[in-house]
Order: C-alpha cells, then structure tokens, then sequence
C-alpha cells in the first residue's frame, strides 16, 4: 500500500503477447490521457516483456507522455508472478496514484494479484472513470479529486461508482472496447524510462506446455454497421436473414447470446455484456428483446434500428428506428430497398452501366 | 496417496431471475427480489475437487463465508459429497470488499491442510472474479485461472487448460496450487439422493440454536445453551455439524476486516434505466422502409 499521493502519474499496463500490443491499453489512453490532464500530472504506459522494441513509439503516439520499460528474457510470457514483482516494485519506487488495466484475462488475472501485496483497493471491469470529489458521511471530509470507477454489477442490473479514498493506489480494471481507440499523432514526443528488475527462474512457477490462439472470426469493435439477431430469428437457417442484410450493407453480423446459445452463430459474434462492447455508426437489432445485459454492449451505438414484434420489447427504448412487425417480413423488404439504392447510386455516377444494372433488375 | 482439496463458495442472489427492483427507493439492496442460489462456477470448483478424490481420494472441505442463511449452500456441498463444511460467519465480515474477503478467507485456509485450493471463476453478484487470485497471494502459493480442463494430476504436479480469451493454453506447476474454475470445466453432479436424506438434517450451531428455541420456547437462555451443546455433540457424531468459525476462531487480525479492511468504498449506486431515446415508428411497408433507408443514406449512417 501507498498512501496518497497528489503528484503520482496516471499509469496504463501496456499488456502485449509476443511483441504485439492488445487494443485496451491503447483504448485506455485517451480516457487516461483526460484524467491526466485533469489531475495535471503525466501519463505513462507500462511496458513489461522480452521483444518489445516498436512498441514504446506507440503507446507515446496514443498518448502516453512516458513509458516505463521492462525489457527481460524471462518476461517473454505473461505469467502472474514475474509480472507482479515487477509492476509491484515499479509501484513502490514511482509511487502512482492511478494504475489501470484491461478487463482481459490477462489483465484480471494480474491486478488482482498485485493489488492483494499492496494490500490496495481495486475496481472490477470499469466502464466509465471521472475525477471527483467524495465527501465522508461521518466526519464530513472532502476528499478532492479521486477517480470515481464506475461499473455495472449485479449481472448488469446496478451501476457502482467506487473510490478509494486512502489506501492508494487507486486501481481499475477497465471492460474491453467500452472506450473508444484514440487516433495516433505521429508527431508526439515522449520520455522513455529503462528499469532494470532481477528477475529469476522461481518467478516463474507455471511451465507452459502449449498455447493455441484462435483467430477471431469477426472484429465487431471496427464494424461501422453491425446487423444483430436474436432468439427471435428461430434457426441456424433463418439466421441467413442477418448474415444477408449485413452482406448488402457491408456491415459485421452479430447476435445475442440467446441465439449464440441456441448455436445460431459462432460465440465470436456475441454482444454485451459477456460478448463485445460495440459502438458502430449504425446497430440494427432483429428479434432480440433488449435485456440489459445485451443492451451494455450496444447501447452507445450512434443509430439504432429495433425490429421486433412485440411493442413492448425492451430494445425499443433504446431504439431510434422502431418497427414493430415479423422480422421475415421486414428483412427482406430492406434488403431489397438497399439493393435498389445502391443501384440508383451507381446511376448517378455511371449512366451507362447503371442503365444495364437496372435493366437486370427489370428482367 | 490422495489430495486434500479446499473449495471456497458464495451463496449469491441469482441475477438470472431477478423479479422487481434491485434496490430500494432508500438506496438498500431489494433482497426479496433476488431469490439466493449457489454460485453457478462454485458448483465446477466443486466437481472438479469431487472428480479428484474420486479418481485419487482425498479430503473435501467446503468454506463460504456470509450470514448464517449461506449454511444452505454447505449442505448443498454434503450433498454432492464434501466431507466437511466450514460457515465463516461473523459480523466483522460485514461490507468487506474482495482484498478483504480474500483475507478473511485467507486466514481460515491456512488452518487446514491442504494440496489444491479451488474457486469458482466469478461471483455471479459482484462479478469481479479477484477473490481466487487475492487468496492466491494471501497463501503465496501459485494461482492458476480461467481452468477449463484438469488434464493431469501426478504426485506433485498438475497440468491445466486454461481459457486465455481468444484462446487457451495448457500449463504445468507444481502443488499446492489455487486454481479458478469456469463453467466449461465440466457439468456439475446432481445432488445424490442418499446423501441429500442423510445430510438434510446437517446444521450449524446457530441453526441448531434457533431449533432448540422454538421447540422450546419456555426454556431459559442457560437451558437453551445446555441443550445446544448437548445437540452439537449429536449433530457432529452423526457427521452432521456444519463448523461455524467466527473471525476469533481464525486468528483474523480486525483492521483487516469488513469496513477497515476495504480500501474500495462505494460512493454511489444507481438501478439501471434504460433510456428512452427519441425514436420513430417505421411502418413496416415498403413506404415506410424505403423512407427510414433513405434516411439514413442522407445523414451519411449509410455510404
Ligand atoms: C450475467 C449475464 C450476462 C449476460 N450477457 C449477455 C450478453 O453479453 N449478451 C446478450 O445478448 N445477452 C446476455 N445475457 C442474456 C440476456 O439476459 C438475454 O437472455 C438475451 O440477451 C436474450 O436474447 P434475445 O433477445 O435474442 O432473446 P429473447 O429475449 O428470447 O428475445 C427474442 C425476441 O425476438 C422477438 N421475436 C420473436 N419472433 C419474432 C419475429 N418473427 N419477428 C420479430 N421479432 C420476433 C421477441 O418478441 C423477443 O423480443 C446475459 C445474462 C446474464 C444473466
Ligand atoms: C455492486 C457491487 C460492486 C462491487 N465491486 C467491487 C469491486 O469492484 N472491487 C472490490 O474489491 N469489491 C467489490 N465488491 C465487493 C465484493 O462483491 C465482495 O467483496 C465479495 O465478497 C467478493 O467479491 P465477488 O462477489 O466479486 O467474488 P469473485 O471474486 O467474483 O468470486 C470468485 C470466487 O471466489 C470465491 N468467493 C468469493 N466470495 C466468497 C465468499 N464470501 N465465501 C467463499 N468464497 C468466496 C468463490 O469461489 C467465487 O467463485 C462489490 C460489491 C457489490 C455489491
């Protein structure tokens, strides 16, 4: 445990397997980047492992004003231990008020640990930080400018904010995609910091015998139009309906866990709470009802269009396009208008070929 | 040889069936809108240390911690086979965050003998999944997560699957070892109906002191405590005294404890609202279709 301290950094765990960084810490930086400004103290990412070298540039193009590495032949794969002596060490010397982690497995696997042998406070699976002041109920104390980790729990149906008010660090798990991806400026400068940590063979009690990684499918988080369907599609076959209207938009498909479940589609395409956290441009939701759970992955969507038969169905509250009525009627019929306005499109650009394009059409 | 296998479980309020409000309109918890249950992943940690003794043997002892009510899940556990169950039960648990619980849990293990120390992934109301890897630290041994397959068990070494998010990796360590189980891990047992009619009637010593108080109502608080301990040494001669450990009865230093013990403080709590957004109905026409495509075409949601 530290105990406060109003000039610590703000500090990002750079998590990255064989030399490849993961998108939540890069996600991370633009909130970190603000609550630094706010606090007006510097940001610095963490950087642990054995092939690291493009990586530092990086994470100071994403934001970070510092970057602490730890540069070890035996830090070439994650294992809970190594990485805890070394962020525990690192903690102890800078002193940070803020440390922050992804909500991956990785990253739940390794604060929980660290945060047991600070004997400090941490904060599960964030989807929001704030700076803000906490005034104590019994001696009326105002504890200025604390980072308030806001979170869903209770299987999505509360929001918490937690603070941490002496016993610093003040620590956070932070939920994958929830932020988005900030742009990189090419042009940032920033300080790069070399510490050097003993690290032995008896950090390292796990041999790991294999690894295999599986390709995701789909990479919901970049689609700008996601088409989801839920249990109300009906079958593996009807769930042709979704993968149809994404084709003709040029969007992601996707589902509810419902419908995962019933193996209407692969689990990679999940969204919510247990799935990915998304944010396209435009969300269309098909036969799902709109539980909270699968609204936590879906809700900051730009635009949503809700197609469901039942007029109360949850989704609707959220909806900015309600259409009541039978999916397999609905479907189709915008398939078909999309098709045709494409095709109206490619006429004001290209007479000629438009012209047999809606010929075809016509035949 | 067998292995001493320590499974740690969390009577939760089952978020699946939640009816009404979560929270009253004064900020409390609705405890009678969340029926409670057993931990779904505690119920894989628990068939995983089973599968262990059956194929080496070995002792299972069950801990939870809670108020007295979470006994339920204890005898749950004798049901399914567990050869001791441990309530830990004390008011100074109360408002403990996971560092906390970690280290009252902490404290309690370490009376006990153990080779595998197993909990579920995540609760299913806090959902931090941290207990498992705190309680690691907490008994300095090595921490295994995300396990979704015991592979092998061999004199002093076990080698696991774990789920990596995108993917899963096989590793070996040496015992003792605390591993968190997910749901993939395997398909918990059904309750054997012959333990459930002998272990019905387990108790804690706080179960049996309310059963001696109203089947007694007229007896004096030095008879009720006569005849409590008199049904103790029944109850734990027949196998069938749930151990009520206080935080006394484990040495638990109290600035570490409940309230004291907690770093994270809660500063607010808001049910959720699902917003209403400003929304059109689209008829489900051509008309009405076409028009909302258009739409969307011209504010460029569409290229
Ligand atoms: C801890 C926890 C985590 C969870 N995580 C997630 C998660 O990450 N993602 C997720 O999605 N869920 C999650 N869930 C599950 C969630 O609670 C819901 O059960 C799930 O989202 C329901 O999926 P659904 O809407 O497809 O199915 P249903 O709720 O069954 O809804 C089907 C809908 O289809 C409509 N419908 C039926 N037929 C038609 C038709 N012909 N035309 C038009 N509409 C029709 C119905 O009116 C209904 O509204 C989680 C639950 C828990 C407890
Ligand atoms: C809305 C809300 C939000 C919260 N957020 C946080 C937070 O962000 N950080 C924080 O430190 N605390 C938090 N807490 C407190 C936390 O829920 C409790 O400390 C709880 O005792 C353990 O955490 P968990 O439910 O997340 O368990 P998890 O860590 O998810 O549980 C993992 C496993 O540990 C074992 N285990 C957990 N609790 C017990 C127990 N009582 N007895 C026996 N075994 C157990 C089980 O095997 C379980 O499967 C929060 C509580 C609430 C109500």
């Amino acid at each position: 445990m530290i105990d406060v301290n109003r000039q610590g950094e703000v500090w990002v765990f750079a998590e990255q397997h064989n030399g490849k960084l993961e998108d939540t810490p890069l996600e991370l930086m633009s909130k970190a980047r603000r609550l630094a400004d706010t606090l007006g103290v510097k940001l610095a990412a963490v950087l642990l492992g054995s092939d690291i070298k493009d990586l530092t540039i990086k994470l100071i193009q994403f934001g970070a004003d510092k970057v602490y590495v730890v540069k070890h032949p035996l830090l070439q794969s994650y294992q809970t231990n190594s990485y805890a002596k070394v962020m525990l060490d690192l903690i102890h010397k800078h002193k940070p008020q803020i440390v922050l982690y992804g909500a991956t497995v990785t990253g739940r696997d390794l604060a929980p640990r660290i945060a047991s042998a600070a004997k400090a406070g941490l904060t599960a699976d964030c989807t929001d930080l704030q700076i803000g002041d906490h005034k104590t109920a019994k001696d009326k104390k105002l504890h200025k400018n604390l980072l308030f980790q806001i979170r869903p729990a209770f299987g999505g149906n509360i929001i918490a904010t937690i603070i941490n008010l002496d016993r610093w660090p003040q620590m956070a798990t932070v939920r994958e995609g929830v932020m988005p991806m900030p742009e990189p400026d090419v042009t940032r400068q920033g300080e790069i910091v070399t510490e050097n940590i003993t690290i032995t063979p008896e950090d390292l009690p796990l041999e790991i015998l294999a690894e295999h990684k599986r390709p995701k499918k789909v990479d919901l988080k970049a689609a700008r139009i996601i088409v989801a369907g839920g249990a109300g599609v009906g079958s593996r076959e009807n769930f042709k309906l979704i993968w149809d209207l994404a084709n003709c938009l040029g969007a992601a498909p996707a589902a509810s866990r419902a419908a995962v479940d019933l193996g209407f589609i692969d689990r990679d395409h999940q969204v919510g709470q247990t799935g990915t956290t998304v944010r396209p441009s435009l969300y269309i939701a098909v036969g799902i009802s709109g539980a909270i759970q699968h609204q936590a992955g879906m809700s900051q969507s730009q635009k949503i269009v809700a197609i469901n038969n039942d007029p109360n169905a949850p989704i609707f509250q959220v909806a900015h396009y309600k259409i009541i009525g039978d999916l397999n009627g609905i479907v189709p019929k915008m398939i078909k208008t999309i098709k045709e306005k494409s095709i109206k499109e490619e006429m004001a650009i290209n007479p000629v070929e438009a012209l047999r394009l809606s010929n075809e059409v016509k035949v | 040889m067998g292995y001493n296998c320590v499974v740690l479980v969390k009577q939760v309020p089952d978020t699946k069936r939640i009816s009404g409000k979560v929270m009253n309109d004064d900020g409390t918890v609705n405890r009678s809108a969340l029926p409670a249950i057993f931990n779904p992943e505690d119920l894989n940690a628990i068939e995983t240390a089973l599968q262990i003794k059956d194929k080496f043997t070995g002792r299972l002892v069950v801990i939870s911690m809670g108020p007295p009510s979470a006994a339920a899940i204890l005898r749950e556990s004798l049901f399914r086979g567990a050869d001791e169950t441990i309530l830990i039960s004390d008011p100074g648990c109360a408002a403990s965050d996971t560092l906390a619980t970690s280290y009252i849990l902490s404290c309690a293990v370490k009376k006990l003998d153990y080779d595998i120390v197993l909990c579920g992934r995540q609760a299913i109301d806090g959902d931090t999944a941290q207990v498992g890897p705190q309680l690691a630290e907490k008994l300095g041994i090595t921490q295994i997560s995300y396990v979704e397959e015991l592979t092998e068990l061999v004199g002093r070494t076990i080698t696991v699957r774990r789920n990596i998010g995108n993917g899963w990796q096989q590793v070996k360590a040496s015992l003792p070892v605390l591993l968190t189980v997910t749901s993939d891990a395997n398909e918990p047992r059904v309750a054997a109906a012959k333990k459930m009619m002998k272990y019905k009637n387990a108790l804690t010593p706080i179960e049996a002191e309310q059963k001696i108080k109203s089947e007694n109502p007229q007896a004096n608080s030095s008879e009720v405590k006569k005849l409590v301990e008199r049904k103790c040494g029944e109850l734990k001669e027949k196998g069938l005294l749930i151990k009520h450990w206080n935080l006394n009865d484990i040495s638990a230093d109290m600035t570490w404890c409940g309230q004291s013990g907690s770093p994270t403080k809660v500063h607010r709590i808001q049910s959720v609202v699902l917003a209403a957004k400003q929304s059109k109905e689209i008829q489900p026409t051509d008309e009405g279709i076409a028009d909302m495509i258009h739409e969307l075409i011209e504010d460029k949601t569409i290229a």
